[in-house]
């Protein structure tokens, strides 16, 4: 029993990391219908700024962790101005290529800049552990399922309450007819690859004391982000986060009660067997067209 | 220049459109079967990965070109492919039965695939292939007593009708350059076939092409079928050339490399495969040059416009210690499918064709012939 406590804790713990990531996709997935493939690099180039602030420049944590959430914004910014936006609204297969361009691209850099071992970075967290009568919760993986509930608030109270979260979807659905109503479509796409840039941050600097940074860890950990994703149904802030709670918690007892394999395969057969029989996921729109 | 006019039907399906079709195939025809009594043996090796990339190109495009289903699971099918070949061999069981074999069981994977697919567009369907070779990737890692897990599996050397085949002799050259040729003819028919008409129309417009009586169910599980049974014929080729495979060999690396092959040849057009697939194997001897010549070249370059011997010698060992940097590859990867994607939709073909309408329209050529229009993202979610 207190071993499937210790496995659900860290589990939910992962999966809050991959439900941050998914969040990425979900926010550009829902203003412009582009799926990021670039997103965990996107992380893990965050975690690389946090590291350089904090590691190698000594800055205070939370200080080095805004410095690097205000460096990636502004980088979202770039790459959404720079690659995307001159193919927005082209067919899916082009800028989700241009997106993996984009992703091989900064993963090979952030290998020639920091080199490829792995890296750490101290964090208040990383030492305290919380004890519950025998059950052991480290506070790291706690950190990272307190800043998920938080930002996903934030995020879901942004799109559904304010006016700009409002442009956003309006947007989504129709980019030419949001331009006609006023829309700034343009800085609105900006916005919300910055915003999603900044998420992809926040779980890149949690996640560092878990899992290490190196090059490739956007990779590992966004492709298993997409069944995340997919399993909240793309386009829903909440649906990402408890599909990547239940990807991080499967995978995690995978590993603990299945033999040694079906750890790195479980989240995929779960990803495929949404795909066949939910497609929309668990909180996607189901969206007829009524002729 | 020659225009041609089409007036009917029959005109519209030639193999050949005109006698210069014939004349120039024929000559590159004849210098690739006389190239290995030419070329070096380094020269011929590259061939024979031309050959097999151009393959899966091939098979590609068939699905992603003109099917319009993308797929990141290319390699998970050459895995398969190869995996069969390296099997049946050990137990003796000749070349032509274990290739055509390889060829059936992975077009019945993939027509499994295909089945799932048929519900799922755009994104998800990238997805859902990308789970796939993630899923046999491991498959192949773990089911030891079948792949030999990651020790990866010896390959034997093949023999056609008992005469040996090494891998890098001339023989195997004509047999792997003899198999593209069968693949790009053998598409070529499909595509002017009632099938590959279904499946262009498939690509342009699924309601349009349900609407005209096309049973789209059964043409996309068809497209993934038969674009999966090609990949597995190059599996077996790839298998022999390399001698030895292992899981980590067909990666999503190797998919996303596949990718690159039809996106830098251009996605509507079987020259396309066979151009990417030249591209993207000279890479790695672009790369050799880079290390071993371009420093001293640009040392010279820098000595000739005065710079001193000192400076010289200071920017050729910069240029050597970046061209040995460890990413270089991924990132020139990165660079070309951003840079096509944005600036050449069309891809290496599409270049050619640019070039040849200017040449034949000369004083008339209008830059905005290629021009892509102003689109407006519209929501795909409620179709």
């Amino acid at each position: 029993m207190l071993d499937f406590v210790q496995q659900l804790v860290s589990g939910v713990a992962l999966g809050c990391v991959y439900g941050l990531i998914a969040l990425g996709f979900v926010l550009v997935y829902k203003a412009t219908e582009v799926v990021n493939f670039a997103q965990g690099d996107l992380m893990m180039l965050g975690g690389f700024f946090a590291f350089t602030f904090i590691g190698m420049m000594g800055l205070n944590y939370w200080i080095g962790f805004a410095g690097a959430v205000a460096a990636m914004a502004l980088f979202g910014m770039v790459a959404e101005r720079v690659v995307v936006r001159p193919i927005l609204g082209y067919p899916q297969f082009s800028i989700i290529m241009v997106t993996i361009g984009l992703g091989y691209f900064l993963r090979s850099i952030a290998g020639m800049i920091w080199g490829t071992d792995d890296l750490k970075i101290e964090t208040p967290f990383s030492q305290g552990v919380l004890r519950m009568g025998s059950l052991v919760l480290a506070y790291d993986k706690l950190s990272v399922i307190a800043a998920t509930m938080i930002l996903c608030t934030l995020l879901w109270l942004f799109f559904n309450k304010t006016t700009l979260g409002t442009a956003m979807r309006a947007s989504s659905e129709n980019m030419l007819a949001a331009y006609y109503m006023g829309i700034p479509v343009k800085r609105v796409v900006s916005i919300v690859w910055a915003i999603s840039a900044a998420v992809a941050t926040c779980a890149g600097v949690l996640l560092a004391p878990i899992t290490f940074i190196h090059s490739n860890v956007g990779l590992v950990l966004g492709l298993k982000a997409f069944p995340a994703a997919v399993l909240g149904g793309f386009g829903s802030i909440p649906g990402a986060v408890v599909g990547g709670v239940l990807i991080g918690v499967i995978e995690s007892m995978a590993g603990f009660y299945l033999p040694e394999g079906w750890k790195d395969v479980a989240p995929y057969l779960v990803l495929l067997a949404v795909l066949l029989l939910k497609p929309e996921g668990l909180f996607g729109l189901h969206v007829r067209k009524k002729v | 220049m020659r225009f041609l006019f089409k007036t009917d039907y029959e005109d519209d399906i030639k193999l050949f459109p005109h006698s210069g079709y014939v004349v120039s195939y024929g000559i590159l025809i004849a210098l690739l079967l006389i190239a290995p009594h030419v070329l070096s043996s380094y020269v011929m090796s590259q061939l024979v990965f031309v050959c097999i990339y151009a393959i899966v190109g091939v098979a590609l495009l068939i699905l992603t070109g003109f099917t319009g289903q993308a797929s990141l699971g290319h390699a998970a099918f050459l895995a398969i492919g190869a995996y069969t070949a390296a099997y049946l061999q050990k137990y003796n069981v000749p070349f032509p039965v274990y290739f055509l074999a390889a060829g059936a069981l992975t077009g019945f994977i993939g027509a499994l695939v295909g089945f799932p697919a048929l519900r799922l567009t755009g994104i998800y369907l990238v997805i859902a292939t990308i789970s796939f070779a993630l899923i046999v990737e491991e498959i192949l890692a773990r089911w030891e007593s079948v792949t030999h897990g990651n020790e990866g599996m010896r390959v034997k050397t093949l023999s056609l009708l008992g005469v040996a085949v090494p891998r890098d002799s001339p023989t195997f050259y004509y047999l792997c350059l003899a198999v593209l040729v069968l693949t790009i003819v053998g598409t070529l028919n499909l595509l002017r076939s009632p099938t590959g008409r279904a499946f262009v129309a498939i690509r342009d417009s699924e309601t349009a092409a349900r609407s005209m009586g096309v049973n789209v169910a059964l043409y996309k599980v068809k497209s993934f079928a038969i674009s999966a049974a090609i990949t597995g014929f190059a599996g077996v080729l790839f298998a022999h050339k390399l001698s030895f495979i292992s899981p980590e060999m067909f990666t999503l690396q190797l998919s996303i490399e596949f990718i690159i092959v039809i996106l830098i040849g251009g996605t509507f057009s079987l020259h396309g495969a066979v151009l990417g697939a030249i591209f993207i194997v000279m890479i790695d001897p672009f790369l050799t040059y880079l290390k071993d010549d371009m420093p001293g070249i640009i040392a010279g370059i820098a000595a000739a416009f005065g710079a001193g011997t000192a400076t010289a010698a200071e920017i050729q060992s910069k240029v050597a210690a970046f061209a040995s940097l460890n990413g270089l590859k991924g990132a020139i990867y990165g660079i070309i499918i951003v840079l096509f994607v944005l600036f050449e939709p069309l891809g290496l073909y599409g270049r050619w064709l640019k070039i040849k309408l200017f040449f034949q329209l000369f004083p008339l050529y209008k830059r905005a012939t290629f021009k892509r229009q102003k689109i407006y993202v519209k929501s795909e979610r409620n179709r």
